[in-house]
């Protein structure tokens, strides 16, 4: 099979290339809102509470924080990525050359989950100035977090192709992503809730994402960590089924 | 003769909300040579050559480029294609430089850094290769847009109304460069509402109307088809009717009476000048002067799609 090696080039350095102009967007604010989070629950409030599983409040929120970080981040980066020259003409470009619809989406998601590995790092490095955290399980660590990279960077190339405007684009991540987050387990184990809320979090995806990367980071979660990546497999492989679909179709591209 | 590089047979295209925009066109374009594609708002032209570049999806027809199906072996003919469409769509926060070798990426060649300054030199903006696109006039942004077109070094280039809205200077400059491309061998497909531009530097033109080709001709043969000259006899004295002796001629008088006007075809065998003036003599119709005028692509293009709304 022929593939366009330039034309993924091209595209990946071009993605990342706004993510330097942007450096300030890219990289600072994500810091900084995860900083917060770490001083505000982890410093401040976690103080108050009590070790969970055997670990302190403050480094039990990392994983949490680290997937929030990793989700939202893959989403923007990706979406926008793909809806950018949409929004300003460019994609006709993209569209006339010799490049299929599948080196297009390598490229994009390539880029998206590149530039959300780079603020990972930086988010993970961030919260050891504010907690202790020994990683148990490093490699799975990392795999965990490219897999979760790829795997919602290609769920944003979705929504940044469905979307026909800004609004359409921020609407999933803000009122699906961040309180799936927030309801997953990011800031508490399951055991804290009641039974009935337990068994309603069980159908909340993130909650198996979060859990995975906490064992990896303490050898601690509320399910197996093959329920975890079995998961993560299936939420990929829908992602990649849809993306497929519409590619082939041409839809909300070409016409 | 030249071989016949994009051959488009019984082409359409249906859009999803119903608008025929084309209605199985036929047409051969020959390798070197600069059509023009002619026609008013909506006629097709544009969803023609999106259809060629791979923008748009066919309805039914095949078009191959170099012997090459669009759709099957789609990375050889896009690859010899240069696309400039009508619209400027640029990234506005990268520099010149970097949009134009991005381009070159992704259409599969390698960085030539000596070829993009050898295009930036040509359309003098090598002094301004790294400044961004937003830093750049109307006129700037449109050759960084041909500029991005010649950066893969296309054997085809498509000019969607390459000049609407620039200015006469910047037109012509942009009729130097295709007569300069043409010399190197690009085949050039170009759409234009100024019919000056085909008349100036196209070979042959297609007339496009509702999706259908109304007509395709070698330019010169095209304006000698259809060019019927006008002849002006301007009167020393007013008439009031034109005489009996001078019906045959179809003349038909100005509204102040002071001058007669004669049409009649180059093409035909004798044109009647001759007679028509010794007649004019022998009535005692006394001239002034004498004025011919040829028609212009203009003229034909708006008779053609004229005709063709009244068929």
């Amino acid at each position: 099979m022929k593939i366009n090696f330039y034309a993924l080039k091209a595209i990946y350095f071009h993605e990342m290339d706004r993510f330097r102009r942007t450096l300030i967007q890219s990289l600072l604010s994500p810091v900084l809102s995860t900083s917060l989070y770490f001083i505000v629950f982890g410093s401040v409030i976690g103080d108050y509470v009590d070790k969970i599983d055997g670990i302190s409040y403050g480094s039990y929120i990392v994983p949490g924080l680290l997937m929030l970080t990793l989700l939202t981040q893959s989403i923007s980066n990706t979406s926008f990525g793909i809806f950018f020259p949409k929004f300003n003409g460019t994609i006709y470009e993209i569209l006339a050359a010799p490049i299929s619809s599948i080196e297009i989406v390598i490229a994009y998601v390539g880029a998206g989950a590149t530039k959300t590995l780079l603020v990972g790092v930086v988010i993970f490095l961030t919260s050891l100035f504010f907690a202790d955290v020994n990683v148990k399980y490093p490699l799975l660590m990392i795999f965990l977090l490219i897999l979760v990279a790829f795997t919602f960077a290609l769920f944003g190339f979705l929504i940044g192709i469905l979307s026909k405007n800004f609004e359409q684009m921020s609407i999933i991540p803000t009122i699906v992503i961040t309180p799936m987050v927030f309801l997953g387990g990011s800031l508490y184990s399951l055991d804290m809730l009641p039974s009935f809320w337990q068994t309603v979090t069980y159908f909340n995806p993130v909650v198996y994402l979060i859990n995975g990367l906490r064992f990896a980071f303490y050898g601690v979660s509320d399910f197996n960590i093959w329920i975890s990546i079995s998961t993560m497999f299936l939420f990929l492989i829908i992602c990649i089924t849809i993306v497929s679909v519409i590619l082939k179709k041409g839809y909300n591209i070409k016409n | 003769m030249n071989k016949d590089l994009i051959t488009i047979n019984n082409l359409s295209k249906v859009y999803d909300n119903g608008f025929n925009a084309l209605k199985s066109v036929d047409l051969n374009i020959k390798e070197g040579e600069i059509i023009a594609m002619l026609g008013p708002n909506g006629a097709g032209k544009t969803t023609m050559i999106s259809i060629i570049c791979g923008i748009v999806k066919p309805s039914s027809g095949k078009i191959t480029v170099d012997g090459y199906d669009i759709i099957k072996d789609y990375r050889e003919t896009r690859s010899r294609i240069g696309l400039v469409p009508q619209e400027i769509s640029l990234e506005q926060f990268e520099t010149v430089f970097n949009n134009v070798s991005y381009s070159r990426g992704l259409y599969g060649k390698g960085p030539n850094p000596r070829h993009i300054e050898k295009i930036l030199k040509d359309f003098s903006l090598w002094d301004k290769k790294n400044l961004r696109l937003n830093q750049l006039s109307g006129g700037m942004k449109r050759r960084v847009m041909i500029a991005k077109a010649l950066s893969h070094e296309p054997s085809i280039l498509f000019l969607d109304e390459p000049t609407a809205g620039v200015d006469v200077e910047l037109r012509k400059d942009m009729w130097k460069v295709v007569e300069s491309l043409r010399k190197t061998g690009v085949t050039i497909i170009l759409t234009t509402h100024y019919i000056e531009e085909a008349e100036a530097i196209a070979d042959r033109v297609a007339v496009i109307d509702k999706g259908e080709i109304i007509v395709v001709d070698n330019k010169v043969d095209l304006l000698k088809k259809m060019g019927h000259k006008k002849l002006t006899i301007e009167l020393q004295e007013k008439i009031n009717i034109i005489p009996e002796e001078l019906k045959s001629y179809n003349l038909t008088k100005s509204i102040d009476g002071m001058s007669l006007i004669y049409n009649y075809n180059l093409q035909a065998e004798r044109t009647g000048i001759t007679t028509m003036l010794q007649d004019l003599k022998n009535v005692g119709l006394k001239m002034r002067d004498l004025k011919t005028e040829q028609n212009n692509l203009e003229k034909i293009f708006v008779s053609l799609v004229k005709e063709n709304n009244e068929n």
